[in-house]
Order: C-alpha cells, then structure tokens, then sequence
C-alpha cells in the first residue's frame, strides 16, 4: 500500500499528489514514469513523474480526471493509501547538451512537460516555455514553469488568459521572428505533437515527443503500447516514451489509444461483457 | 501391492461439459474421486528401472508416489511428491506430461501411460482440502539471497532456500506474485487460488515477497549485492517481451499480443463485471500460433463470448506446441483450426480497426533444425478472411531491462542470460534460471531450473563462508 502525503488541486480537473514511495523516489528522473492502481479492482494506469523528493522518500504526480481510474485516484484523500504504485518505469529524458529549448505543454501535459524544463534549466540552457490551455482558469503550473524558463508563454484557446490562440501559433511566432533552438519538447494531447512535429520539421529542429499509448504492465510485457516511429514498431514502454516527433506516426497512435472508448463511455455500467457476475 | 489394474485406458478425466464450460472461467477438468485415483494408481507396474522418473525435470520420486495412492495413503504420497517438488497442484494441471512422465510410461508403449499428471494433481488437492497446513519454523541461517522475478522459476528457488534457512526476498514487478501462473495461464486451467496457496506456502517459510519492483529499474544487480546485502541473486525474470511477425497491419487496432490478452483476462480480471480492465470483445477472433498460449488465448476469447474462434497454425497438428489435452479441450470447445495456413497481412478499416486477414496455406518440407518439419508458403494460395480480433501468439523473448542494467552478464543472440548447467552466470554471486536463459519452455523446465541454481547458491554462499 502507497501513502497519499500531499494532495492539491490543482484546477477542477487536476490534481498533484505527492506519494510516499521511497525506491521510486530515489531513481526517478525526469521523463520517467509511473504506474498506479488504486485498489484491487482498479486498472493500471501509466503517469509521467512530475517532481520527486528523495529526503520525503515520496514521488509527485499531476493527473486530469478523464476517465474512471484517474477519478477515483482523485477521490483519495491525504493520509490514505493506493494499492499499487510501481516505477520508475521509462527511460529518462535526453537532455544533456542542449543549450536553447523550447519546452511546449498543452494542457494537462504542462504537468508532464515540467520536468523537462527544470532539468534544461538546471543544467544551463535558455528555456522558453510555451504552455496552452482552453481558458484561464484552467492554467496550471505558473509559477513553477516562471522559475525555470527565460521566457514564458501562456497561451487560451478563448483568450481568457496569455494570448489567444495555440501553442503551435506562438510556437511558429517565435520561429518566424529569428528565435533559433536547439531543441523542441512537446508534450501534451497527440494531435498537439502531430502539429508542433509538423511546424519544427521544416525548420529542422529536433523534437522530443513524450507518448502516452494505452498499456497494462509498462516493462515491456504487452506490446499494448507499440507506435510506429521510423517506420519501426516500438513499445513506448521501453523504447520510450520519448522519441523524436519527427519519426512517430501519430495517427496511428491516435486511432490505437481511442480502441476502448466505447467501453470507457459506459464505464459505470452494470455489465461491460454480457457475462453473469463471477 | 494388489494385483495390477490392466486396464488399457487411463480412467477419464471428469470434466465440465464443454457446451457449460466454454461459457464460464471455472476449471475445466474437476479432478479425480479417491475410488478413481485408487483404480488409476493400480495400472502402474512399479518398473524397476523407472523410466517415467527419468522423464521429470524434478525428478518426482513417481512410482513411490503412486504405490502409496494404491495403498490409499494420500497425504504420504503428497509427502513424497513434496520431496522433490514443492508445486504439485500446479504441475500435475500443467506439466506436458505426454513428453515427460507419461511419455516414458511402459504402459504406454501398447496402451494408454498410468495418468500421472492426474494422480499428482490428486493428492494434491487431496493435501489441499483435507489436511491443515503446519509449517515448521525454520531458523534463519543469516544468509540473504534475492530472487527476480515470482514465476516458477524464482517461486521454486525461493521454496528451497527457505526450506534451508536462507532469507529470501522475492521481487516481482506486477502487483501480485506468479508470474506466467497467474498473469498467463487462465484461471478455467489453473485457478488462481490454487497458486496463491503455494505462493501462501512460501510466506509461511518466511519468503518476503515485494511487488511492484522492477528490478533494473528501481535497483540494479549490483545494488542488491553492494548496498542491500544480499549475497547472491537469482534472476528468474522470464521470457515476458511479447514476440509479433512484422507482418502489415500488426499495429491495427483489435491485433492483440497474447501476452496482453491474457494479462488483461487473467491478470487484470476483465472476464469479471466487478474488476475495471476493458477488453475487446471480438465476434470473429483468429489466434495465431499452436502452442498452449495459443490454446489459452482462443479458449479464452470463446469465453469472453467470441461467435467464433479459430486457430491459425503454420504447421499441422501433429506438430503443435501444445499440451495434447489442451488441444483436445479446445476441439471440444468449439475452437476451430485451420493448420497449415499463416497469416501474411492484415488490413482495417477507416478508423483504424482489423477487419480482414489475409492467409496462405503452407503444406510441410524438410524438417528444419527442431526437427518439425518446416512449414512452406504454397505459391498463389492466399485467401482472405473476415477477422475483428486477432491475438498472436508466436512466442515471447526475455526482457532485455535486467541485461542492459547489469554490468557483464553475458547474453547470447537471442537476448537470453547465459547459465552453465548449475545456473551460474557471467557474474559471481548471479545466477539464472527458467525462461530467461532458454527462452519460452514450461512451468516445470523453468521449476527444475530453480532448484538447479538453489543447490548452486547454497553451495557458493557456503565456500564463501567458509574462507571468510
């Protein structure tokens, strides 16, 4: 069983808890993931490690409620337990040497773009951070994100807050205006990827991609997971989940992670499979 | 002992009736009465020279065994199984007897072999039910080994160190320990409760199980010698990485690895309305490949409610991979086979989704270096077949986590760990067994592979001691 110490929301539908799991706490690092259960019944769900504090021996998480996993972990209170709690699974970020990035976020995957740019601007570079959200009082994170970039920008799809429009509209701002970078991260909903993908190959700028696929176990034991990147089939499991945006072909990542929305949408119901209860 | 039953046939099997039972994850085959076990035991001759012990990768001490069954002293023959093998309820459901045991059985030459696997599993349901678990304390010997991986590799290892006063810590990456017992083989083969008992067992011998540790990545080999003090590791982590065929359409939605099948059926119990897992309920389901993963995932997909379930194997049935009785079972089913015939692509349709395979019959050539022999493409045979699930079930690979987090552990090409015949690795102090240095075998390959490597680290933890 795994202790909640710490849970905050972060707006309506996010949360950060910070969970007491000393093994784990010790080795994560950024662009590592976990995987939770939050009781026998429960599923397996994979989330990207936002901070760790190895002293506390606990591991911080962000997650969005979006189905019926997420909603029930967000149900727990600080000082009760989850079931399962295993990590960090992944295989880090690759960020030594770069000098300039451009970490993008899009909503809920701000929370996971974070840690990628602390540990960019940890060891030196000149961060810009580009994090969209629908509206304003759904931004997340910026205060965090503020601390760790050279520049911020905040982008609403209404206009609420930052300036209206996307991520991937600020994103081409910048590089028509002569803003040059070593590198591009983005994280965040896939057809975000797809598009900052889209914008940064015709500049040639490298672009990291974390991906989010369904699977069950996260060590290579499935292949629910496997994407196309390069013409070669991955488990982002343990190939990723970082790769290179320009190589990934998102839209069949797109058509593999709706596979069990019909099944989600009647999620509460009584019956899923026809079958009398065991 | 009482004259010999010469009866030419094992006594049959009760099994759920299979109109019933491709309908429900109950076990399949219910088990012998004491009156059918007593009869059984009676068709063994007593060989003097024993062939059917030579069969058992765990050396079982059969003959013995069974002679106490005729003379109705059940709880003694389990005893006796227990000497050599610490998981009879789970072997006498899943071992291949017909290759091993049973395969050498002089019966068999003429007629049908002395059940074996039937008259373990007797027994041991018989300890089960009947006689109330007393384990004796052992004293510690305050000697720390690490076991990787909960299957029947490590769990065996773990069971005979114990017994010898070891502290065995056992590490398991899923949440609950068993590995391929309890993610892989379904619960209608091998009830779960049944393998959290042995696993129980341990406990009570003071085996420490932790879950949800995935070594190489939350510690390394070298972290559990150097900081965690234990003196020798055993790795016992498997064959789990999925294999595909690298044919097109793979990647659509609705092509499952067996393994997540499985995982998501057994494991993570989707075949039960209280448990959250989704799965997708085919109505037209092909399962690729003809080994016991092949049977269980077809089997299963009939139980989940499939219309229809087929058997896709390039090879015929005379060369399939899997348990005799498994496939006979999956007959009875309603399981349909189209042998000698592979898939070579798949297509889907707008949203990505199987719903067509494309096939081509094979008829069989030369045999190739397993001796089968080697299935061949007839040329302009392809046919076309409606599909909306397909499940590939071509084999697993070991996970390459452990070797590449581990400083000189030698591997061969195929990414398993090299082990001589005493489980010792490239590294001192490291020792392999079971599917992670031969690639996929069985439960009972991988269970005599334990106890080889258990024997080794006591002997290496022992030298040690003695020069320090």
């Amino acid at each position: 069983m795994f202790k909640i110490v710490k849970k905050e929301n972060l707006n309506d539908a996010v949360i950060r808890m910070a969970i007491e799991a000393p093994f784990v706490a010790n080795k994560a690092k950024a662009g590592q993931f976990i995987m939770f259960r939050v009781d026998e019944q429960g599923e397996r769900v994979p989330l990207t490690v936002s901070d760790t504090d190895k002293e506390l021996g606990t591991v911080s998480i962000i997650f969005q409620i979006v189905g019926k996993a997420t909603r029930l972990l967000a149900e727990k209170e600080e000082g009760e337990y989850i079931a399962d709690f295993v990590g960090p699974l992944g295989n880090p970020s690759e960020l030594e040497g770069y000098k300039t990035a451009c970490v993008i976020g899009g909503g809920v995957g701000t929370a996971i773009a974070y840690p990628s740019a602390k540990a960019l601007y940890e060891q030196g570079a000149k961060v810009d951070v580009i994090a969209g959200f629908r509206s304003k009082d759904i931004v997340i994170l910026e205060d965090e994100f503020r601390a760790c970039s050279d520049n911020l920008y905040i982008t609403t799809d209404d206009g609420t807050y930052g300036r209206k429009g996307f991520v991937t509209q600020q994103l081409t701002d910048l590089l028509e205006s002569g803003k040059k970078y070593d590198v591009v991260v983005a994280i965040g909903p896939v057809i975000v990827m797809k598009l900052v993908s889209d914008i940064t190959r015709e500049y040639g700028i490298k672009t990291l991609v974390s991906l989010n696929p369904i699977m069950v176990d996260g060590t290579g034991m499935c292949g629910g997971c496997r994407v196309t990147v390069a013409g070669e089939t991955k488990f982002a499991c343990v190939d990723g989940p970082e790769f290179d945006g320009h190589d990934v072909d998102f839209d069949e990542l797109m058509k593999r992670n709706a596979i069990y929305k019909d099944q989600e949408a009647h999620d509460d119901h009584e019956c899923r499979l026809g079958l009398p209860k065991h | 002992m009482a004259k010999a039953n010469m009866d030419p046939k094992k006594c049959p099997m009760p099994v759920q009736d299979p109109e019933v039972r491709n309908q429900n994850f109950s076990e399949v085959a219910l088990g012998y009465t004491a009156e059918m076990a007593v009869n059984e035991a009676k068709r063994c001759l007593q060989c003097k020279h024993r062939p059917c012990v030579q069969g058992c990768p765990v050396n079982v001490q059969i003959p013995e065994f069974i002679s106490l069954i005729a003379e109705e002293d059940f709880e003694g023959a389990y005893q006796k199984i227990l000497e050599t093998n610490s998981f009879p309820a789970v072997c006498g459901r899943v071992c291949p007897q017909e290759t091993q045991c049973e395969g050498r059985c002089v019966r068999g030459i003429k007629h049908e072999p002395v059940g074996i696997g039937r008259l373990e599993r007797f027994v041991a349901d018989y300890h089960r039910e009947n006689v109330s678990a007393k384990t004796e304390e052992i004293p510690s010997n305050g000697h720390k080994v690490a076991c990787i991986g909960s299957g029947p590799a490590s769990l065996s290892c773990a069971g005979d160190l114990a017994k010898q006063g070891y502290d065995v810590t056992v590490f398991e990456a899923f949440h609950i320990p068993g590995g391929v017992l309890v993610y892989g083989i379904p619960e209608f083969r091998l009830p779960k409760d049944i393998v959290q008992l042995e696993i129980d067992q341990l406990n009570d011998l003071g085996v420490e199980v932790m879950t949800n540790m995935v070594i190489g990545r939350v510690l390394s080999i070298d972290e559990l010698l150097n900081d965690m003090g234990f003196e020798a590791v055993f790795i016992g982590s498997g064959a789990g990485l999925p294999n595909f065929m690298g044919i097109e359409g793979e990647n659509l939605v609705g092509v499952y690895s067996a393994n997540e099948y499985l995982t998501r059926a057994n494991l993570m119990k989707a075949y039960r309305t209280d448990y959250s897992t989704p799965i997708r309920l085919g109505h037209k389901v092909a399962v690729i490949g003809g080994g016991n993963v092949a049977m269980d995932a077809a089997r299963t997909a009939k139980r989940l409610g499939a219309e229809e379930v087929s058997i896709v194997y390039r090879r015929s049935r005379e060369e399939m991979p899997a348990r005799v009785e498994e496939v006979e079972h999956a007959e009875e089913e309603g399981i349909i086979f189209h042998n000698l015939c592979n898939p070579i692509a798949y297509e889907g349709n707008e949203k990505g989704e199987i719903n067509k395979m494309i096939c081509i019959r094979m008829e069989l050539g030369e045999p190739d270096e397993s001796g089968r022999r080697r299935p061949m493409p007839i040329e302009g045979s392809h046919f076309e077949t409606e599909v909306d699930t397909v499940i590939v079930a071509v084999g697993t690979s070991p996970n390459p986590l452990i070797k590449a987090t581990t400083r000189g552990l030698e591997t061969n090409r195929w990414g398993c760990i090299v082990a001589d015949e005493n489980g010792q690795t490239s590294r001192e102090g490291v020792f392999a067994g079971g599917d992670i240095v031969t690639g996929a075998a069985t439960v009972i390959n991988a269970m005599g592979a334990g106890k080889v490597a258990a024997a080794s680290i006591d002997r290496y933890i022992l030298s040690k001691a003695a020069e320090a």
